[in-house]
């Protein structure tokens, strides 16, 4: 297996699960604003996974397009970060995991806008547009949540306190993202790291929120070892391929 | 001669989401250009990564050039430079108007101005409306709901 359909796969991975774990809301969010709002933010997630899945199938070469990708792989092969499988919970939990999702894929897609590689700076410079939109939706969430009534600021400190421990995977740098920073064709971790911190901490004290104390966690969802939330989520996501072969629309 | 009757026929096919503009009006065509072998190359840009509206505008496009008797043609889809709402025409920004939807403005300071009443006491419901590219805004002067293109 290359770096790049490796690398790409962990990029459009990370999209695609969060698009359908959002998706999970439509028809219950709670006002008809929000159902829309998240509807549309998976409806990019899912439009990044789709380029950055037919771009690993062609880096690949074994013929197999974004739904083969997308439909047959089966959960070891999936390469997400696993923050992007935690269940939903309640609204606060979603917007939390949203936050911080959204703050790590605009820091990453800025700087991949200039990457080595034509075609990710080209998916990069496209994505980060719409990105940016996302973090103004569920910053602005979360804002109102942490400094609002006792029971949302509850629910989005504990949201936190549960959800931090996964950011650490984000970030933790492997031989792969190693090797395609030596390449330029993906941006240091590291940097990263530091311009999420900055700008995650600005969120949390607009929503005077406490940020949760570092604790050490080794998560490899980036390597194909998943919560078990994940296999749930696919078994939904893939059952009309794996029980109608080549079914479609 | 070709080149001139398919963008004649491109500026015929409407936008599904908003169908008082067409995909010319938005900016959405890169290039129209003969190619070697007499063939027809037409650059399309997607607005949004997961707009819906997208596979629809291939195949709408694709019937308008066949209509128009091009035979030989080819619809290439461009990723970069990324489309952005600073295309949409000047034309296409006043069929946006008359329609009820206020057109991205990068200079305008919120809050974004109501269509109907011009009043600037506006407030942001949502940066999400019926569709990724607008945004949901009231006005509260006449009361109204309106939607803002978003500038991307």
């Amino acid at each position: 297996m290359s770096d790049l359909f490796r690398y790409v796969l962990r990029l459009g991975d990370l999209s695609l699960v969060l698009g359908q774990r959002l998706g999970e809301w439509v028809g219950h969010a709670p006002a008809l604003e929000e159902d829309l709002g998240l509807a549309n933010i998976a409806l990019d997630l899912i439009g990044q996974a789709r380029l950055l899945l037919t771009y690993a199938g062609e880096v690949e070469g074994r013929g197999r397009d974004e739904d083969q990708l997308a439909f047959l792989r089966e959960q070891g092969a999936y390469f997400n970060a696993i923050l992007a499988e935690q269940p939903n919970g309640d609204f606060g939990q979603t917007i939390v995991r949203q936050v911080l999702i959204d703050a790590f894929q605009l820091e990453l897609y800025e700087r991949m806008s200039c990457s080595a590689d034509e075609r990710l700076a080209a998916i990069a410079a496209k994505s980060v547009k719409e990105v940016r939109y996302h973090l103004r939706y569920s910053g602005g969430w979360l804002v109102r949540l942490g400094d609002g009534t006792p029971e949302s600021r509850a629910r989005v400190v504990s949201a936190l306190e549960a959800l931090w421990p996964y950011t650490v995977e984000l970030f933790a740098e492997d031989d792969l993202d190693r090797r395609m920073a030596d390449l330029g064709m993906a941006p240091r971790l590291s940097e990263v790291h530091a311009a999420w911190s900055a700008r995650i901490d600005a969120i949390l004290a607009e929503a005077t929120l406490p940020r949760p104390a570092h604790r050490p966690h080794a998560w490899h969802g980036k390597r194909g070892q998943h919560s078990e939330h994940l296999g749930y989520l696919l078994a939904e996501m893939q059952h009309m391929q794996r029980s109608y072969p080549g079914a479609r629309w | 001669m070709s080149i001139d009757r398919t963008w004649q026929a491109l500026a015929l096919v409407e936008d599904p989401e908003i169908p008082a503009l067409s995909i010319v009006d938005l900016g959405l065509i890169r290039f129209v250009e003969l190619r070697g072998d007499g063939s027809i190359e037409v650059g399309l840009s997607p607005t949004y990564v997961g707009c819906p509206a997208t596979e629809v505008i291939h195949a709408a496009v694709r019937t308008a050039l066949s209509d128009a008797g091009i035979g030989n043609f080819a619809v290439t889809s461009i990723l970069s430079p990324a489309w952005t709402s600073d295309w949409i025409t000047e034309t296409g920004r006043r069929k946006l108007h008359d329609y009820g939807i206020v057109p991205p403005d990068r200079a305008a300071s919120r809050p974004v101005a109501c269509p109907r009443c011009q009043s600037i006491d506006t407030e942001t419901v949502s940066e999400f409306g019926s569709t990724p590219c607008k945004a949901l805004h009231r006005c509260r002067t006449c009361l109204e709901p309106f939607e803002y293109f978003k500038c991307i």
